[in-house]
């Protein structure tokens, strides 16, 4: 892992993320909170289509409050948050650390809900839930209803909600957290799977450095009080991957950078 | 498993005595739910008949269950005309506090100003006592039957909007962000999430409003007093009593119990039936 300031010329075929087309940017963000509670100061961030960014750091460092700016829940004391593409509903998708589902409605009108909400009707949209659903794996569960699953494949439905309506952008806060690790490896692979087939642009919240390094291109330390933004990583190791790229050499180098970085994030504080 | 279960005697090498008995704990249990209240009863309706026959008490004091039987045999018409009066205004009073209570409660949900403003208004209505306000309300109100309605309903109402209010407020915080962010309208947002969030809370208030509305019929008629054609079971009740007819008021007494047993199994099938599918509590409160 190196600094961002330091790449190296790209071997050939590699896709240069810098060249990438930007999706998102944050400009100089800061949000306070009540009188005085400086949330986040100062963020820029730059977010480019096919990005996996995971925001890394411990509790009280901005992390989720960046994501709720980002998707338009609150607003920036002062700062800018700009959108490079045409943001229309359904351009961004949320997934939140608990699943978050209607437990009245089936997988697959949990699956609709953002269509529905758009006014397009099911059997409009039929193909759309279909496909997401599939790319989640759970074709066999479509009616059956939330409290008939596990943790694991209610996080999938949550997942599969936020493709239906095929975002530019889609931001993750924490989702694996509450899962058993055998869960979590299970669906950090099938998160990097989905991504390589739908090529989505994903910002990723997360409070762990194994996580972050297996998922991301590019990792962002933050701080806490004030919340910030200390440094940022680069993870340039080929898609796709795998658990052999788990146990590789390489991706440990990658983990202790990032543990690194974030000793120093702590010490910060 | 189900093999030993079924046959508990069954001579096999892995028993394991402490499931044994537990399964057969419940299977009990499951078995003395229905039949130790009807034990109750019988035990109670037979004391009952032994005390008033031993004691050899006048029917005119204390029937036995037998002379209570016989008067709503006697009495089955002019009963059961009056049990279609207090029906039909339990009935009307239960439904116009569904409307009234769900109607307030979402106009209120809408707008915390309208809230702030009525919401302690609507805890006057409700801890007024009934009793007190019912004679001033026959007073002002010509018809009896709209003073009966307006009794009950105020008696009713209160349950239906402040669960609604409460199951309204009760969705999700992380689904209203999401409907947030795919740009749900207002009505979205009430016909998609906080409806269907605040069903259970609304069955919770149905079941007890069902009753409710039957004992502000009963007591509204007990204020309003006047007999004739349209009479419910309170006045039965009430003109059994001035004619020394002790059976009859059992009897009609019995009929607005069974009554109100009625009720309380219909507003439970519905919230069961509306639930079963999605709602833990369906099926724990049902067991």
């Amino acid at each position: 892992m190196e600094d961002q300031a330091d790449a190296a010329p790209d071997p050939p075929g590699a896709v240069n993320i810098n060249s990438r087309s930007p999706i998102l940017s944050l400009a100089n963000v800061d949000k306070i909170f009540g009188r005085d509670v400086t949330a986040l100061k100062g963020m820029n961030l730059e977010v480019r289509e096919g990005d996996f960014v995971s925001l890394l750091g411990p509790s009280g460092c901005g992390k989720s409050t960046a994501l709720r700016l980002i998707a338009d829940l609150i607003h920036p004391t002062s700062g800018a948050i700009r959108w490079h593409v045409d943001k229309a509903p359904g351009a961004l998708s949320v997934v939140f650390q608990e699943p978050s589902l209607m437990p009245w409605a089936t997988v697959e009108d949990n699956v609709w809900l953002p269509l529905r909400l758009q006014g397009r009707s099911k059997s409009v949209v039929g193909r759309d839930i279909d496909e997401a659903i599939e790319l989640v794996g759970l074709n066999n569960f479509r009616d059956a209803y939330p409290r008939e699953l596990s943790g694991g494949m209610k996080m999938r439905v949550s997942i599969a909600r936020a493709l239906v309506t095929h975002p530019k952008l889609i931001l993750m806060d924490e989702p694996f957290a509450a899962l058993d690790e055998i869960t979590r490896f299970k669906l950090n692979n099938d998160l990097l799977m989905l991504k390589e087939k739908t090529g989505s642009t994903v910002v990723f919240v997360t409070h762990s450095v194994f996580e972050s390094v297996f998922l991301s291109d590019r990792i962002v330390i933050m701080a806490a009080r004030p919340g910030r933004v200390i440094r940022e990583l680069q993870v340039d190791e080929p898609y796709p991957r795998n658990d052999t790229f788990r146990t590789s050499v390489e991706y440990a180098g990658h983990c202790r950078a990032a543990s690194d970085s974030l000793k120093i994030a702590m010490e910060a504080a | 498993m189900t093999e030993t279960l079924a046959n508990p005697g069954a001579t096999s090498d892995v028993v394991d005595t402490e499931e044994q008995a537990r399964l057969r704990a419940r299977k009990i249990g499951a078995i003395g739910r229905w039949v130790l209240p009807i034990v109750v009863l019988i035990l109670a309706v037979g004391a009952w008949h032994v005390v008033v026959v031993v004691n050899e008490i006048p029917h005119y004091i204390l029937p036995g269950p037998g002379r209570v039987v016989e008067a709503l045999v006697e009495n089955w018409g002019s009963l059961i005309e009056s049990w279609l009066v207090t029906m039909a205004i339990t009935g009307m009073a239960l439904l116009l506090a569904v409307t009234v209570g769900v109607g307030l409660a979402v106009l209120f949900n809408l707008s915390k100003w309208v809230e702030m403003s009525f919401f302690p208004y609507a805890v006057v209505l409700q801890v007024t006592p009934i009793i007190a306000v019912a004679p001033l309300i026959f007073i002002y109100v010509d018809s009896k039957i709209a003073g009966l309605l307006i009794c009950a309903w105020i008696v009713a109402f209160f349950p239906i909007l402040s669960n609604t209010i409460l199951g309204l407020n009760s969705a999700d915080h992380n689904l209203r962000d999401l409907f947030q962010v795919y740009g749900a309208t207002r009505w979205q947002l009430l016909r998609y999430l906080q409806a269907p969030s605040a069903l259970p809370f609304f069955l919770g208030g149905l079941r007890i409003a069902g009753g409710l509305s039957l004992i502000g019929a009963v007591v509204a008629e007990f204020v309003a007093g006047s007999g004739g054609i349209g009479s419910g079971l309170a006045f039965r009740i009430l003109e059994a009593s001035y004619r020394l007819q002790i059976p009859k008021m059992f009897a009609a007494l019995l009929l607005i119990i069974l009554t109100g047993i009625a009720i309380y199994l219909v507003t439970n099938f519905i919230s069961h039936m509306s639930l079963r599918k999605w709602h833990e509590s369906a099926i724990k409160r049902e067991s």
